[in-house]
């Protein structure tokens, strides 16, 4: 049985990995549809291995597993090691995972139908799959590692997929960079961890994590700090990075510039919420520091409800989901930063299927127009694409947290959970994760309103005839229409679980107990438990938001959608005229971007040329090196005017030195 | 001396005898000079085999000994013999060896034999610098490397080379004079040449200190540290590319090598009373260097830069060791540093080296290494994309390649030492990043450059199969480096425990 269960882990992640190699490294001698049928199998494999293991988790009592693959290296007594630690929250993570990358898969068939890099693509999401699982399903710090960056490369080479456009290749090296600043404190970090604990396996290091407790350190002048306290921000500003958490959220917009399919899967649904994952898996450690914690919460919070105001004023329809993406990491972040690990948790599987629904969806609309993204373009194709639309609806009503949708029971419990705390900043958190709803509801019914409803504002050019190259071009040269059912299938799929997947697991995952030892919180932190105690099933927690402010603050957020965008078109941009400072901070992002490309990018540029030319170049070639053999040159110069070999000059040169001699000798 | 197969002496003479062929070759059969040449580095290679797969791990004591009285009114002697310091540094070198053979095939059209003359004569010294055992005999082996070298950049260099290899021989011999003193100074003191003997001859902290001194000298100059590092840009854009990669490959874990053999074990206390002179220009290296690596225009200043960024973890990795020592006045966790040290030796020659042999295919191309020249290159040559950015992702250590390995445990040590000695060093998860992928966005991605990027031609076989043959040892070691850990863990120890004996 358990070595059944070790063999099953070793497939789930070896399947992709080993699709991913065959198609990538034998490109030339795979044919197109071996190809994607290669790797669906492979991630198929593994989807269906993980939801038997959380099935026997769930259901069939299995215990926690945790398990040694190899040795990766023996240094100095310390076992580096590669396993596999699989309790329920593995379990729950793996099958999350692999479903959402099996829908992309077969997504992917239509998607990327006409792209010259079909197998490359499959090969890459492939390798992404396996990178993922091994970041979720590591028992260890170093493997943690692994997957952590490994997932950062496949996100590098997917954002850069398309690499002859400038801004593909742009966006692709900013978002490397910006995690890099992320794994610095996330690396940091773990170092910490070694130093304390003396080991990297997450069984020892939770084992003695209450002994750092009392530990403390000293990092500037004479002020001492915690040692968890220290661990935990830098471990966070890991999460940080590839959670896209202000101020480190600047790449995940940008990523968008890689085809749709990669942002449902990577930049939605799994390897942003590795930083929510992380947090989660490392509560032992988080739950000895509230100075961590509320920094965890507060910085959520500032990314939940101001990156979604962001959202509201962009044009590009993926980019829209992009900000609410960042929104929603930030309420999974909240969540932890409440001590709420199971709230977080759940909304990040949640998340993952209506945010890959919305995305596939908008992916869905972005072949009908032929690549056209922007949604000032677009209007009234709720009538072409039905299937598309109604799934869109779907997934706009579980974002806003619409009472029944799975996204309702998590958000709702976030901002529950938050309101519950007592944590320093949980005050602040509370009005953000709150007004936020409002944002939420703004921003994804004016995407739905502009996209689908209206006037159809493109034009439809019939019998010009030219090419299906002729993307960002204005004209259609045919009515849209519903995409082919590969593209739909999954649209399909996920929206049912975006629908009922609340229902079914909220009790159980939220106040079951359901992560067992997975999730530690110290007694201390027992906002859960208190949401508990007023948790009555489903159904009645349907029933009461009736009664909250929530449900009305979204609402709100419909009507005023609905009013500018449908019933006054007119009234946004008079709007943006009369607040011009609010609208163009929201235009420009709050200028995040331009700062980092003066001071960081910039700065690091000039101090460069100002290292080498200054002090590689000036001082220490041109004074030192070249100047020790110029000043030997000169010295030499001057000797060899004494060896003029002119028999007159030794001549005088003695008469004078005799002279001299002579005197000295008579003065004295 | 000893009845078994005389293996490290086949590995110093043989590719001189090698070498020595292949000029004669030259003039009567042109023709096989190539076949030649292959073949000795491959036998070579062969030989060297054995080294790793007899070698027992459980001892730090010298194996595959070799001892001939050479000089006996000095009492100097042949002596050979490796242990895990130097033994997978002696593979590194048979390993490039064959590269650099396979690189120069077609590319080097003259003075073809004298070209692979002078490598084959360059890998027996440099097999000779790794396993001396003998203090005079590593001087001489040491000071005659640098005549092949010179050549190789005096006669296939680019036009500045007669500045480049002044500068290159000056430095270098500059340091090793002193080298000289400090070896014959101890010879006077303890009557041999034999290292184990300096190892364990009591000295005055004075003369540590000043042994230690010279000795930096002669070392810091080789990894190369900040600030003597600038001959090293220059050496290797006037290098030919076989140049570059010998160079960055072997040349420069020679200086790391010699602390390791000499100024460590020799001056202990010396060593722990300057540590913190070795670990400021060790982080200088790492921060300074990698941004002065962004700024470059030249591919091959680029890397070069990059290779003394890179050493500065090797020297630190290595003298945390005394850092640890005097805060908790135990050994404990101070191997891991030198470990990780000497993974990064071993894991830069492949990286660097297949840094340096892709730029040499782009140059072979379009004769220029100006970053500016290319671009979009990815679109002509898929193949050689996937090679250039597995090694810059390498270069920029990441999780799954060897570039990783040395970063990794040299991080998680120096946390041990103090905070911000970590905070400086983890500068380069973000630095060669930096460098590395936005070297790759100007060459290789975007639309094609200019008509001379459209015209370039996919990676040949050749080319293919020298950069595949390194991108193995950088995956497997990175997944897997634990073999290597293995080799070196009964050296490293033995070394942690008698350098932190005070000989005063």
């Amino acid at each position: 049985m358990d070595q059944n269960l070790q063999t099953i882990f070793l497939i789930i992640v070896l399947a992709p990995l080993a699709a991913a190699a065959v198609v990538g490294l034998l490109m030339r001698f795979v044919p197109r549809a071996a190809s994607h049928w290669l790797t669906i199998v492979g991630v198929g494999i593994s989807c269906v291995l993980s939801l038997y293991v959380l099935w026997q988790m769930t259901f069939a009592g299995a215990g926690t597993e945790n398990v040694t693959v190899y040795t990766w290296g023996i240094a100095d007594g310390v076992h580096f090691q590669v396993g596999f630690l699989v309790d329920r929250l593995t379990a729950l993570m793996i099958s999350v995972v692999t479903f959402v990358s099996l829908m992309v898969h077969i997504y992917t068939i239509g998607y990327m139908h006409d792209d010259p890099g079909y197998k490359r693509f499959f090969s890459y999401i492939s390798l992404f799959t396996f990178s993922m699982l091994m970041l979720v399903m590591s028992n260890n710090f170093l493997q943690l590692f692994f997957g952590w960056e490994a997932v950062g490369l496949v996100s590098y080479l997917l954002i850069g997929f398309w690499y002859t456009r400038p801004t593909a290749i742009y966006a692709n090296l900013k978002a490397f960079l910006v995690n890099r600043v992320g794994d610095f404190g996330f690396l940091l970090g773990i170092a910490l961890v070694l130093t304390y604990t003396g080991s990297l396996d997450y069984a020892d290091v939770f084992a003695k994590a209450p002994a750092l407790s009392g530990q403390t350190i000293q990092l500037f002048g004479a002020h001492v700090w915690a040692v968890p306290t220290v661990i935990c921000i830098l471990l966070f500003v890991g999460a940080m990075g590839k959670s896209a958490q202000v101020p480190l959220h600047v790449w995940l917009p940008d990523s968008m510039e890689g085809p749709t399919p990669i942002s449902a899967l990577i930049h939605a649904a799994t390897m942003v919420t590795a930083g929510i994952f992380m947090v989660a898996r490392m509560s032992p450690l988080f739950e000895l520091s509230n100075t961590a914690l509320s920094v965890v919460m507060v910085i959520g919070a500032i990314t939940a409800f101001f990156m979604g105001l962001v959202g509201v004023v962009q044009n590009d329809i993926k980019r829209v989901i992009a900000y609410s993406t960042l929104s929603q990491l930030g309420y999974m972040t909240t969540a932890l930063g409440a001590s709420a690990y199971a709230a977080g948790i759940f909304h990040l599987m949640t998340h993952a299927f209506f945010k890959a629904l919305l995305f596939l969806a908008a992916g869905s609309v972005i072949i009908a127009m032929h690549h056209e993204q922007d949604m000032r373009k677009m209007g009234g194709l709720r009538k072409y694409m039905p299937i598309t639309y109604w799934t869109f609806v779907v997934g706009s009503l579980a974002l806003i947290a619409f009472p029944g949708f799975s996204g309702f029971f998590s958000k709702d419990t976030i901002i529950d959970a938050v309101h519950e705390s007592q944590r320093a900043g949980s005050g602040f958190a509370y009005w953000c994760v709150l007004l936020g709803a409002f944002v939420t509801a703004l921003y994804t019914f004016r995407a739905l309103f502009m996209t689908f409803h209206g006037k159809e504002r493109f034009t439809i050019e019939a019998g010009h005839g030219h090419g299906h190259d002729d993307h960002g071009h204005h004209g259609l040269t045919h009515p849209p229409k519903e995409s082919p059912w590969v593209v739909t299938l999954p649209l399909v799929m996920l929206a049912i679980p975006s629908v009922v997947i609340g229902w079914i697991t909220c009790k159980a995952v939220l106040y079951g107990g359901y992560f067992g030892s997975a999730i530690y919180v110290s007694p201390s932190h027992h906002v859960m438990e208190k949401l508990g105690e007023e948790f009555h099933g489903s159904g009645a927690m349907v029933l009461a938001s009736l009664t909250s402010p929530t449900l009305y603050i979204a609402l709100a957020g419909v009507l005023v959608a609905w009013f500018c965008y449908i019933k006054r078109p007119e009234l946004p941009g008079a709007i943006a005229q009369r607040s011009k400072f609010l609208y163009r901070m929201l235009a420009n992002k709050f200028y995040f971007d331009e700062i980092n490309a003066f001071f960081v990018a910039g700065g690091a540029r000039a101090l460069g040329t100002a290292l080498w030319k200054g002090g590689d170049t000036a001082i220490i070639d041109g004074v030192l090196v070249d100047g020790s053999a110029r000043s030997v040159r000169w010295f030499a110069g001057i000797l060899r005017r004494y060896q003029s070999g002119y028999l007159y000059h030794y001549a005088f040169t003695m008469i004078i030195g005799l002279c001299a001699l002579l005197g000295w000798l008579l003065l004295k | 001396m000893t009845a078994h197969f005389p293996i490290l002496s086949v590995l110093l003479w043989l590719p001189i005898v090698g070498g020595l062929v292949v000029l004669a070759a030259g003039r009567v059969a042109p023709t096989s000079v190539r076949w030649l040449a292959l073949l000795f580095s491959l036998v070579t290679f062969a030989v060297s085999l054995p080294l790793w797969t007899q070698f027992d791990t459980s001892t730090a004591s010298m194996q595959f000994v070799e001892n001939i009285p050479w000089i006996s009114t000095f009492n100097v002697h042949y002596a050979l013999g490796v242990d895990g310091i130097a033994m997978p540094l002696i593979l590194l070198t048979t390993f490039m060896t064959v590269l650099v053979v396979i690189a120069g095939w077609e590319v080097i059209q003259y003075k073809l034999a004298q070209y692979m003359a002078a490598f084959l004569i360059m890998e027996g010294l440099m097999d000779g610098v790794f396993s001396a055992t003998d203090g005079l005999l590593f001087y001489v082996l040491w000071e005659a490397m640098l005549i092949p070298m010179f050549i190789i950049i005096g006669v296939w260099g680019g036009p500045r080379r007669v500045y480049a290899t002044i500068k290159f021989f000056l430095y270098t011999f500059l340091g090793s004079v002193f080298m000289l003193v400090a070896i014959i100074y101890m010879y006077v003191q303890s009557g041999s040449f034999d290292i184990q003997t300096f190892q364990q001859m009591p000295l005055g902290m004075t003369a540590q200190i000043l042994i230690f001194v010279a000795f930096l000298l002669a070392f810091a100059v080789k990894v190369p540290m900040w600030p003597v590092h600038t001959w090293l840009p220059d050496a290797h854009v006037e290098a030919p590319t076989g140049g570059s990669v010998i160079l960055a490959a072997i040349l420069l874990k020679m200086g790391a090598y010699g602390f390791l053999r000499f100024s460590m074990p020799i001056a202990p206390d010396a060593s722990q009373s300057l540590t913190w002179l070795i670990v400021a220009l060790s982080l200088i290296a790492i921060i300074y260097i990698g941004f002065v690596a962004i700024v470059q225009a030249d591919m091959k200043k680029l890397v070069a830069y990059s290779s003394v960024a890179h050493m500065g973890f090797v020297t630190l990795g290595f003298f945390l060791l005394f850092m640890i020592f005097g805060k908790t006045a135990s050994v404990s966790g101070t191997a891991m540093g030198v470990e990780g040290g000497m993974i990064q030796m071993i894991s830069h020659g492949f990286i660097s080296g297949a840094m340096f042999l892709c730029v040499g295919v782009l140059y072979d191309r379009l004769h220029t290494r100006e970053i500016k020249a290319y671009g979009g290159v990815i679109n002509m040559m898929p193949a050689f994309a996937f090679f250039f950015v597995l090694f810059a992702m390498a270069n920029c250590g990441l999780p799954g390649t060897s570039g990783f390995v040395g970063e990794w445990l040299v991080i998680l040590t120096a946390m041990k030492a103090n905070f911000w000695i970590a905070f400086g060093a983890a500068f380069t998860l973000f630095l060669g990043a930096a460098y590395s992928l936005w070297l790759v966005k100007r060459v290789l991605y975007g639309p094609v450059g200019n008509d001379h990027v459209a015209d370039m031609k996919d990676i040949s076989k050749r080319e293919f199969l020298i950069l595949g043959l390194c991108a193995i040892p950088v995956i497997v070691f990175g997944i897997w480096p634990a073999p290597l850990l293995d080799v070196m863990h009964a050296s490293v120890m033995n070394l942690v425990h008698h350098v932190v004996q005070s000989k005063l």
